[in-house]
């Protein structure tokens, strides 16, 4: 993914946001980068056990705060249109590193970038339909 | 011969629109019977726990991804809450949806009120409680609120008692009169309550905090004596650890005068004398625990937990405070629901879609049943139980 653009995007967010938010950002993505170095590829993919292992994961576990439909509950939507605006790694980092004081975790304890990338493809396809 | 064939295809015939309307036809009581809650396809299993049966599927709830139950007190009708807002009432005997409105955007779960004749909803979005008529499902009252709401029970003296997850409020809503009803509301009761319990008997409302350590307590018996922080020690304590999924604290454990209840984040039950609400004991536990539900007679305590620990459910002996035994049921047990007098247990395995019974005292197995992604099991004997 491109990078700068993503750059110019969280500037531009954090133009907006007190001192505060912008150094925990900071810290968060510095932690982001070291975590990703340590893979060779972000977007290498999940082998095909571990996708079936993720889909259902995204669908009941994240399914039980954002919906098993992903139209919300404690947990914001997450469908695609909802998303559209948000790169990335922005969601990446999110779902890594949690939303702090909400009820959003970390789950980097529990998946791995791959892993995370993955989901993220699932929510931009919208890939949790009625099934 | 033709005539001898005729014949017997007509009883066959007969045979099988009986056997297809024998549950309306057959007389028998409800005491026994239950829903299961099976998200992935939004339908509802009829189950009977005399001899661990599925009786009938019902289809058609929409989005159950967090759906909960209550029961007329006639245990005839359930009331099926659906993540997406719809209140579905069900009657048990005929297996036929009896009334269904969509009611709010996003729902968490409802009450039905001492006399029966109320059902509320609690709705995230719109934000408030709706309260229907338990017979017809007409909107009686409306009460909108700039928050989610949680932790919605029912308490003595018709009363409905909620959180404000986004405002750090409870109100005490009287339905005395269910036209007019009165409403009390308590502020800064603490960050983010997100679920709440009525002790048994129904005299302490306490709701969980998620924003900050230690709960919050309101003495019914007492409402001017305001809410009141316990447990300053309960939580996630000094070291902040990801919450992988929210504890549910309906099934909180009374036992031996003391509370068993799950610590957030951390893999530990604690144990709370509930005479003067002080942490006692803290027992150590296979992952964090979701639901904390003593057996109906209280001498144990059966523990579930939060992904990526969710294939285990552990046992705790009241008396002696210690885990006797782990349980590998199977994958991401999501719920556990007890005989009404506690001599089984029913387990919803989700990831490998079956229902498990399981005997209480020898810790056997005795019956798995298929389920299409099963998560609530709910008896109906919740009908008579306070806050349930």
């Amino acid at each position: 993914m491109p990078r700068k653009r993503n750059l110019r995007t969280r500037l531009n967010l954090a133009n907006k946001m007190n001192f505060r938010f912008v150094t925990l950002l900071a810290v968060v993505t510095t932690a982001v980068v070291a975590i990703s170095s340590g893979f060779s590829d972000l977007h290498a993919k999940p082998d095909s056990e571990r996708q079936a292992y993720l889909g259902n994961l995204l669908k009941q576990d994240c399914g039980s705060c954002h919906g098993l439909k992903l139209k919300g509950g404690l947990g914001t939507p997450l469908r695609p249109e909802i998303i559209k605006d948000r790169s990335d790694e922005v969601l990446i980092e999110t779902i890594l590193t949690g939303i702090p004081g909400t009820p959003m975790p970390a789950w980097k304890g529990l998946l791995s970038n791959e892993d995370v990338s993955w989901i993220v493809k699932l929510l931009r396809e919208g890939a949790i339909k009625s099934d | 011969m033709i005539n001898k064939f005729k014949l017997m295809l007509g009883i066959l015939m007969a045979t099988l629109v009986f056997a297809a309307n024998s549950h309306a036809t057959e007389l028998r009581g409800t005491g026994d019977l239950g829903l299961v809650i099976e998200r992935a396809d939004g339908s509802v299993l009829i189950v009977e726990h005399s001899t661990d049966t599925i009786l009938g599927r019902v289809e058609g709830f929409g989005n159950l991804s967090h759906a909960s139950v209550v029961f007329s007190r006639d245990e005839r009708y359930g009331y099926v809450f659906g993540r997406e807002g719809g209140l579905t009432k069900i009657d048990l005997l005929t297996h036929k949806v009896v009334n269904r409105i969509i009611q709010a955007g996003n729902s968490i779960g409802g009450a039905i009120s001492q006399d029966g004749k109320l059902v509320a909803v609690s709705n995230y979005d719109p934000g408030g409680v709706k309260v229907f008529d338990a017979e017809t499902l007409e909107l009686v009252a409306n009460l909108k609120t700039d928050s989610k709401t949680v932790g919605l029970v029912d308490a003595p003296d018709s009363k409905f008692v909620f959180s404000l997850y986004d405002t750090g409020e409870i109100w005490v809503a009287d339905f005395s009169d269910p036209k007019n009803p009165a409403i009390r509301k308590y502020e800064d009761i603490g960050i983010q309550p997100y679920d709440a319990l009525l002790t048994p008997g129904g005299r302490y409302y306490i709701a969980g905090l998620f924003g900050e350590d230690g709960m919050a307590m309101l003495d019914l018996w007492n409402l001017d004596a305001g809410v009141k922080r316990i447990m300053g020690g309960y939580g996630r304590g000094e070291e902040k650890l990801p919450v992988y999924k929210m504890p549910h604290l309906e099934g909180w454990a009374s036992a031996d005068d003391v509370l068993f209840v799950p610590a957030v984040g951390r893999h530990e039950v604690l144990v709370v004398d509930s005479k003067t609400w002080q942490e006692i004991d803290r027992i150590k536990v296979h992952g964090q625990p979701i639901f904390v539900m003593a057996r109906p007679d209280g001498r144990e305590v059966w523990v579930n937990f939060a992904i990526p620990d969710n294939s285990a459910v552990q046992v705790i002996d009241v008396l002696s405070r210690k885990v006797k035994a782990t349980l590998k049921p199977g994958k991401a047990i999501l719920h556990m629901e007890f005989t009404p007098r506690g001599e089984k247990v029913w387990l919803s395995v989700r990831d490998d879609d079956l229902l498990k019974v399981y005997d209480t005292r020898s810790l056997k197995e005795l019956k798995q049943m298929p389920a299409k992604k099963p998560s609530g099991i709910f008896f109906t004997n919740r009908a008579h139980e306070i806050g349930l």
